[in-house]
């Protein structure tokens, strides 16, 4: 399945998931900020993702919303921590956190919660040509 | 508070679907306002009805052991339903796991589709509770274990 493949199949479930339109669907949207999706939708977009793509996909493996639940060897004055960050890397491979170490609060981490970010999850998940 | 919108269970397959119906009857307080001389059954109320039929399915996939709350609905209605029909809502999982299910119900008079519904449910425990509010049973209690009985009367599809 290419990128395009997968990326055509993630619009059209946050399409019906969100009730948006094609066009605000785009690689850069986030999921909150931008497409106004609240928390229960995550639920929603994860139990259609694993129906499209005929996968299971673990509790927090996509949408980690509660990673450090106030772990403060992980976050310490709003902020994630160096040692926060590089969990975070580990646990979301697929995000690209070059944006959010610049300024990484922990209200932004659903900021990272974009379109791309399935996609490339989806990538690493059944592979892509 | 007497908000039981099914009337009884007719079939019911464990963690698969539930059939359930509703007998609309002018003696229903709501018919006199919605609308006067025009009685009709409420959209929500039929809503109602198959988040509940769909709900108990859901509950009873884990043995009622998990609280489990209408977390989201996208519903179509084809036509009205009146006093006098009775509502036969059908409920299908679609999903089920730990966080939720998603439910894909349907309403029919007869044969006639009179609305149809893809219901999302969450499971609620200790995580989701505001702080300090025990983890207690808060959904299958009361009128809905009542139901429950009729679901099991009504054994396997």
């Amino acid at each position: 399945m290419t990128r395009d493949d997968i990326f055509a199949k993630v619009r059209s479930t946050l399409v019906d998931a969100l009730n948006v339109d094609d066009a605000e669907v785009t690689p850069a949207a986030r999921l909150k900020a931008d497409l106004n999706a609240e928390s229960i939708d995550f639920l929603d977009i994860v139990f259609r993702l694993e129906r499209q793509f005929n996968l299971k996909i673990p509790r927090e493996d996509l949408f980690p919303e509660s990673i450090f639940s106030g772990d403060p060897k992980f976050v310490a004055g709003g902020k994630i921590t160096a040692d926060g960050l590089a969990e975070l890397q580990t646990r979301m491979p697929y995000a690209d956190l070059t944006e959010f170490r610049k300024d990484p609060r922990t209200d932004k981490i659903e900021d990272l919660f974009t379109v791309d970010l399935i996609v490339r999850y989806l990538q690493s998940r059944v592979g892509s040509a | 508070m007497r908000w039981t919108w099914i009337d009884r269970f007719v079939a019911f397959e464990s963690g698969k679907s539930a059939v359930a119906v509703k007998n609309l009857s002018h003696a229903e307080d709501h018919f006199a306002d919605h609308f006067p001389g025009y009685p009709v059954m409420p959209a929500a109320l039929v809503l109602e009805g198959l988040a509940q039929t769909g709900g108990i399915l859901v509950g009873e996939a884990n043995r009622f052991g998990k609280n489990v709350v209408l977390a989201k609905l996208s519903g179509t209605f084809h036509r009205d339903a009146a006093p006098g029909e009775q509502l036969t809502y059908r409920a299908t999982i679609l999903d089920l796991n730990d966080t939720g299910a998603r439910v894909a119900g349907t309403a029919h008079s007869g044969e006639t589709l009179v609305a149809e519904a893809d219901i999302l449910f969450a499971h609620v425990g200790p995580a989701q509770l505001p702080a300090g509010l025990a983890d207690t049973g808060f959904v299958f209690t009361g009128e809905l274990a009542r139901l429950l009985k009729s679901a099991e009367a009504a054994g396997p599809a």
